[in-house]
């Protein structure tokens, strides 16, 4: 199964992501929005940051979820290589996500070739057939 | 989709279902065709379902599929019965365009256009992960959200000229950065004086052609071959977060049930949830005014160091093309106070309005229009029928038909820089992809944009620049 593939869209960038359960899902998505603005695949894990969030539904969830990389990447210039350790769960109302999210540090090694500005509803959706699909399309 | 045609440049969506009001559509039917094939129109229809949307949901000549609403959308709202919208004004709070002047022409910058553009390109960071020059405390980046390029002028960045030159005077009196998330400060912090990526650009232009010599020479622009720089950015990630926080806010809050799209979602203007929008987003338009103050500072550095001299540099004008803001109308024969959300749309106010700076008062307020990359810009103004047609508003530039995925596939950047070159533009870049992504051929024509406008009425032409040296983000 492939992890993500990329549709297309007017003005922004449109794509798909795959996976047996939604928790992989999520982690494939993290990985396409990543390499939106660097080769996730070549970056070192040297560093880890615990994330958690919740959400009132999933698609929630996953708006929370994919804008922790950004804002890591804008604040503390964090390179997300490796989302690990991700968990779903319903706690009352809500649902609370955990994960760990390793990588490095920008340095020049490193090239970023493009951004993304924000994670949008437009066009969203969480579908489970035979696999868990998640569609999103982020602003960049 | 039912459209009715109302005259050459004009299409309506008749007000059917739960429409409160019909959509307007400026247009031609050239324009119409890509407009017709994304959700453009859909989004249109969407809009003209809020609560307390006065008049009519307009769609301007630029504009392409959103999130919510459309890019190139305007509505005004009631103050009491009416909504405030993030997708309203886009993640981009404040994305915008200023234009200064010079008293170089083409031939005096020639032979150190190079070098200019070089020493630009050093000066101004841009591109993705690049900080600004220094690192702001919490405390000095809300002032900068209170006082925007007020704050800039203050710290030595430009002149007080240039306030009065910028709309709001580079200051949107309602900010109170109290509201804005920890988040949004953090991502603030360090790209406060960045240009950003993405469509973001500064370009060196020359004035190719005067349509209206008496309305272009009080701006400034006085012949062809006039050299100007224009500077196309916005409120970086401090405006993205705000964007993203207070969708997720109103969500919580209001809930989504019976919102035909998510990214609709609004909270009634007066609430308590709609006003600390309206006081983050202001907050975030001052950053942007900031942001862009600045940048302006750097270019003038740049040609006092280059060209021996920035005299004359004087600000044209600074246009936000991203924002909500509340505006006085003339609604069914009253004048009334509205909330207008202008997302992919300039302000282009008539004469007379006091909004305008006095040196523009009575010609109208300059319009400014960037291309897309390697492609002419141009200089509108604003018209008095606008604010019959559009509330006061026009194109803001040329809108996308092409996505990014489809312009990498066809384009190369170094192609594009080569066949730039052979027309006698230059071109630096921090990114290859990011230049084939923003190939122009990704974009609608802007010609047939500002075409569309001036035939509409709703901004009319004044100069069409074309560039000599771009530097994209």
């Amino acid at each position: 199964m492939e992890k993500y593939k990329f549709l297309r869209h007017t003005a922004d960038a449109k794509f798909q992501a795959f996976g047996s359960t939604l928790e992989e899902a999520f982690i494939n998505a993290a990985l396409a929005t990543a390499s939106l603005m660097w080769a996730w695949e070549k970056i070192e894990k040297k560093i880890e940051h615990r994330v958690e969030m919740s959400g009132k539904d999933h698609k929630q969830l996953l708006i929370g979820f994919l804008e922790e990389i950004i804002y890591l990447f804008d604040s503390k210039m964090f390179l997300l290589g490796s989302p690990e350790n991700l968990r779903i769960k319903k706690k009352g109302n809500l649902y609370i996500l955990k994960a760990l999210f390793k990588g490095d540090s920008y340095s020049d090694k490193y090239e970023i070739h493009g951004d993304v500005k924000a994670i949008t509803y437009n066009e969203m959706e969480i579908e489970k057939n035979a696999h868990f699909m998640v569609q999103v399309v982020v602003d960049v | 989709m039912e459209l009715n045609k109302i005259n050459e440049y004009t299409w309506e969506i008749p007000k059917t279902g739960d429409m409160k009001v019909p959509a307007l559509i400026y247009t031609s039917a050239k324009l119409l065709e890509s407009v017709r094939r994304d959700m453009t129109l859909m989004q249109a229809k969407n809009v003209a379902c809020l609560r307390g949307i006065q008049r009519k949901s307009y769609v301007m000549p630029d504009a392409h599929q959103g999130y919510g609403f459309p890019i190139g959308g305007v509505a005004a709202f009631d103050m009491d019965d009416g909504v405030i919208s993030p997708g309203g004004v886009g993640y981009d709070i404040n994305c915008g365009v200023r234009l200064l002047r010079t008293d170089y022409t083409e031939k005096d910058i020639h032979e150190r256009r190079t070098q200019l553009l070089a020493e630009i390109f050093r000066e101004v960071p841009a591109g993705v992960g690049k900080g600004g020059i220094t690192r702001l405390s919490r405390n000095v980046l809300l002032e900068v959200c209170t006082k925007g390029a007020e704050w800039a002028v203050e710290n030595g960045y430009g002149t007080r000229e240039d306030l009065q030159r910028t709309e709001e005077s580079g200051r949107m009196k309602g900010a109170d950065p109290s509201h804005l998330s920890p988040r949004a400060v953090e991502r603030g912090t360090p790209q406060l004086g960045t240009l950003g990526a993405g469509n973001h650009f500064l370009e060196i232009q020359k004035v190719s052609e005067i349509y209206d010599e008496q309305v272009s020479r009080v701006f400034g622009i006085q012949s062809v071959g006039q050299i100007l720089v224009m500077i196309h950015c916005g409120s970086r990630g401090l405006g993205h977060q705000v964007a993203s926080d207070y969708i997720r806010l109103m969500e919580n809050k209001f809930g989504i049930r019976g919102l035909p799209d998510r990214e609709l979602i609004n909270a009634p203007i007066r609430s308590q949830l709609g006003q600390q929008y309206y006081k983050s987003m202001s907050a975030a338009v001052n950053y942007a005014f900031a942001n862009r103050q600045m940048i302006a500072h750097w270019v003038r550095d740049v040609f006092a160091k280059v060209m021996g001299s920035s005299e004359g540099m004087s600000q044209v004008y600074d246009v936000c093309h991203n924002v909500a803001k509340f505006e006085k109308h003339r609604i069914d024969g009253k004048d009334k106070e509205v909330c207008i959300h202008r997302k992919g749309a300039t302000r282009s106010f008539g004469p007379g309005r006091e909004e305008i700076p006095e040196v523009y008062r009575s010609a109208g307020q300059p319009v400014i229009i960037p291309g897309s990359m390697g492609t002419a810009s141009y200089i509108l103004v604003g018209t008095s029928e606008a604010e019959e047609l559009s509330f006061g508003s026009t194109a803001h530039g040329a809108g996308r038909v092409m996505s990014r995925h489809e312009a990498l596939r066809r384009f190369r950047g170094e192609q594009i820089k080569k066949e730039m070159e052979s027309r006698g533009i230059e071109l630096k870049s921090t990114s290859w992809k990011g230049v084939a992504e923003e190939a122009s051929q990704a974009y609608k024509d802007v010609d047939e944009v500002v075409n569309v406008s001036h035939k509409a009425g709703i901004g009319k032409l004044v100069a069409k620049v074309t560039p000599v040296g771009v530097m994209k983000g």
